[in-house]
Parts: C-alpha cells; sequence; structure tokens
C-alpha cells in the first residue's frame, strides 16, 4: 500500500534537490563572474541568496511539519533528520558563493594578478562534489557519497598548491601584489570549504541509508 | 471555502451545558479533526451537524449552523434530507444483518425508492468502488454484511453513505476499532474520498488527526479553544491549553 506519507518525502526530496541545484549553480556562477570580470553576474549571486535562504526556510518548516504530523521512525526519520542538515550545509554553500562574490567585486578595478587556472580547477571539482553529495542523497546512493568523500583530498591538495603559489610567488615577491592575492587566497579558501560541506553531505547520507556513522569515523569507510 | 458555519452555538443536556458558543467554519473538500479529552464535547458537536442529538431528551440549542448557508437549526429544516446530505460513520461499524448489497441499497430504496435492479447494480458497484471494496467483494455481494472483517464493515459503512450521495461525512472515532494496518488504509480512503466529500473526523487519537487532517479544532470543556491549519496547530499552537494537550501534559 502506497503511503500519503511516501507522497510528502518525494516531495521533501524534490525541494532540496531544487536547494541543490541553486546553491550548485550560484558556487559555478561566482566563479564565472570572477574569470569573466563580470559585476553583473557577482551581483545577481549576491541578489539571488535571498530565494535560497527562503527555500531553506521553507524546507526546514516542512521537516518539522512532517516529524509533527506523522511521527516518523527508522529510515523515514533518517531521511527527514538528514534532510535538515543537508539542507543547512547547502545554504552555507550558498552563502560561500556569496563570499566569492563578493571578493570578485573587490577585484573588478584592478588588473588580474595572474591567470586562473587552479581556481577554475578547484570550482569543478567543487561543483561536481556538491552535485555528487546532493544526487547521493536523492537517491540514496551510498557508493556516490563515497567517491565524493574520497574526492575530498584532491580539494585539499589543490587548495595548498594555490595557496602556496599565491604566497611564494606574488606576496612574499611583491608587496603591491597582497591585496589581490589576498582576494584570490580567500576564494582559494571557500571553494575548498565548499567540498567540505559537501564532504558531510556525504557522511549524513551514509547514514541515512546505512544507519552507519562515518562522520569522525573515517576507518569506517 | 466554508461548508459548514457554526455561529455562537450552544448546547445544553438539561442543565449541563457541554457546548459554549461555538464559532467556526468547515471547508469543503477537506478533512477537519476535532480532538479533545473525552467528553470536551466534540461528538456532541459532531452530532450537531446531522442533528443526532435531538434523539436525545433534554437537548437545547442555540446559534446557528449553516449548511450550504442554510440554517440546520430551524425547526422546518428536513432531517431525513439533512442526514441524507450529512451522513455519520460511527466507531464500531454498524452493518444492517443483509446482504452486502442490502446494506448498500438500503438508503437508495428509502430515500428515492429506486428498485430498478440495473441501476442499483450500478450504485452498488460505484459504491463500493469508492471506498476500494469492489475488487474484495464482487463475488460477495449475497454474503452477509456481518459475515465481513471489522475493517470491511467499515468499509461498507461507508459504502452505504456514499450510495445516497451525501456532501458531508461525518466520522466519530471510526478507525478506534481497528488494527494498526487497517487503520492505515481508512486514512487513505479518507484522503481518497476528500476529493468529493468534506470530512469532519472526531478522533482521540492524536496523531491520526495530525497525519490525515487539512484543518484541526481542539476542544475542551464544551469549548473550541483553537482552530486553524493541523501543521499549525501541531507545530506551533497559539494557546498554552492546546499545547499542554497535545504534548500529554494534559488530559
Amino acid at each position: 500500500m502506497e503511503r500519503h506519507f511516501d507522497q510528502e518525502l518525494d516531495l521533501l526530496n524534490k525541494e532540496i534537490l531544487k536547494m541543490g541545484v541553486l546553491a550548485e549553480d550560484a558556487i559555478f556562477k561566482s566563479i564565472e563572474a570572477l574569470k569573466n570580470r563580470d559585476k553583473k553576474i557577482a551581483e545577481t549571486v549576491i541578489g539571488d541568496d535571498v530565494k535560497i535562504d527562503n527555500l531553506e526556510l521553507e524546507i526546514d518548516e516542512k521537516c518539522v511539519d512532517l516529524i509533527a504530523r506523522y511521527q516518523p521512525v527508522a529510515k523515514d526519520l533518517r531521511f527527514i533528520t538528514t534532510g535538515m542538515k543537508i539542507n543547512a550545509e547547502l545554504e552555507r554553500i550558498a552563502d560561500i558563493a556569496v563570499d566569492i562574490a563578493q571578493r570578485v567585486l573587490e577585484l573588478l578595478d584592478k588588473p588580474l594578478l595572474k591567470p586562473l587556472v587552479d581556481i577554475p580547477k578547484l570550482t569543478t571539482i567543487a561543483q561536481k562534489m556538491v552535485k555528487d553529495a546532493v544526487d547521493a542523497f536523492i537517491r540514496g546512493d551510498c557508493d556516490l557519497a563515497k567517491l565524493v568523500l574520497k574526492t575530498e583530498p584532491e580539494a585539499d591538495n589543490l587548495r595548498d598548491l594555490i595557496q602556496s603559489e599565491l604566497v611564494n610567488d606574488y606576496m612574499s615577491k611583491d608587496g603591491n601584489s597582497v591585496p589581490r592575492a589576498v582576494q584570490l587566497f580567500l576564494i582559494t579558501r571557500f571553494l575548498e570549504r565548499a567540498c567540505d560541506h559537501a564532504t558531510n553531505i556525504a557522511e549524513d547520507v551514509i547514514y541515512m541509508v546505512r544507519a552507519e556513522i562515518v562522520k569522525h569515523h573515517p576507518e569506517k569507510l | 471555502m466554508g461548508k459548514i458555519t457554526t455561529k455562537n452555538l450552544n448546547l445544553w443536556y438539561g442543565a449541563f451545558q457541554a457546548i459554549k458558543n461555538i464559532n467556526s467554519t468547515f471547508a469543503e473538500k477537506n478533512i477537519t479533526a476535532i480532538i479533545g479529552p473525552s467528553g470536551c464535547g466534540k461528538s456532541t458537536l459532531l452530532r450537531v451537524f446531522n442533528r443526532m442529538n435531538d434523539l436525545i431528551d433534554g437537548v437545547r440549542m442555540t446559534g446557528e449552523v449553516l449548511f450550504d448557508k442554510e440554517n440546520i437549526l430551524e425547526e422546518a429544516a428536513d432531517l431525513v434530507v439533512l442526514r441524507k446530505k450529512i451522513g455519520m460513520v460511527f466507531q464500531r461499524p454498524n452493518p444492517f444483518p443483509l446482504s452486502v448489497y442490502e446494506n448498500i441499497v438500503f438508503g437508495q430504496r428509502i430515500h428515492a425508492d429506486i428498485n430498478k435492479r440495473s441501476v442499483l447494480d450500478e450504485i452498488v458497484e460505484n459504491s463500493l468502488k469508492s471506498v476500494l471494496l469492489w475488487d474484495e467483494l464482487k463475488d460477495k455481494l449475497k454474503q452477509s454484511a456481518l459475515r465481513l472483517s471489522l475493517e470491511q464493515k467499515q468499509r461498507l459503512c461507508i459504502a452505504r453513505l456514499i450510495a445516497v450521495k451525501p456532501d458531508v461525512l461525518l466520522m466519530d472515532e471510526p478507525c478506534s476499532t481497528l488494527d494498526p494496518q487497517a487503520t492505515a488504509r481508512v486514512e487513505e480512503l479518507m484522503r481518497e474520498l476528500k476529493n468529493n466529500y468534506t470530512i469532519i473526523i472526531v478522533t482521540h487519537n492524536m496523531q491520526q488527526a495530525a497525519r490525515v487532517s487539512d484543518d484541526t479544532g481542539f476542544m475542551l470543556l464544551g469549548e473550541l479553544i483553537e482552530f486553524g491549519k493541523t501543521e499549525r496547530l501541531f507545530t506551533t499552537p497559539q494557546d498554552k491549553r492546546t499545547e499542554d494537550y497535545i504534548t500529554g501534559r494534559y488530559g
């Protein structure tokens, strides 16, 4: 027998997917703004954040309603509580996109410090991690969640590489480059933080599907 | 849109006031649940809507109950027509000691004086399909309704109401004698039925009210303390008495 509750859970799933698409798109656009030195795109990312904030509140409210009305247990309960946590992670990812867009606006009236190669690479990794983490949640796919977790060191390594290049090749050699290098340094850190949020989502997905806690227990992977 | 609206509704059993100044609107094609502790007046309120309390000696009512804008408390109200339009399902299923078929056509024979076999056959089929019993019972139509399971009996009683094409279904603890699986199936049926009917359910089971209804009213000592969207009432009740009751601190 199909439960009415299943239709409600399906709607929640779709709302979280929408939140994931918006967060992922915000990160992509913020780096497009950086690459193309496009003020309009940066402002759009900042302006659109309110839509993501509102959706976050809607999803939270929906989750609380479902708990109050259906008293879910077992996998239904894990799905809803995980959904709430993922919702918060996605909202943070969207805030990171805003942070990046604000740095882009700071950089617009200054010449580009260096050709952007590794930051777009890190963006691609971050975007894919976020997309895969959300897909893993939507499909309840533990293998995909594990893939996200395995990708994280790649993001960390790339962040270290970019930041050490900025320090060693620019900041320490040319004091005038520091204001621009700091902005790129921060953007790199923000992107890596987005990857961390994707990792959190992936860990939550494994808990949701297998009722197994891998957060803070990497040996369980 | 309101299907039933009460205005300053009061009811006394002799000197005891069971309903105190209730003003509320029951939306059309919605499920409205009325919750509250035993003796709070919720079943009495339900019975006001098809004047079932009239059968009790010493009952007195004031105020108005508008059903499609007509006051059903008027002396002139035709109670047979009223109870056809506003049917009731009781706590214990109460099929007549007749066949499944005759249970469903009973109302037709009384209200519409329909006796043509093909017409009745169609009514039986449609009514049983509405309560998702047709596949189970289509080959057992001549069987006594008393031999059905409790859940089937309750569904049959709902089908018997539907056969006379009511507008409103009143349900007084319709699942209290059913096991959890049968309860879940009847709840799913209620969701199906609300596409065509206005449903008002009285229940002790708060979880059921939370799961199944669109609107919920909380009654206490004859008063309607709070009435509103179910999700709101169960997450952010406005009255402390509602909060205390739904969190199990009262009643």
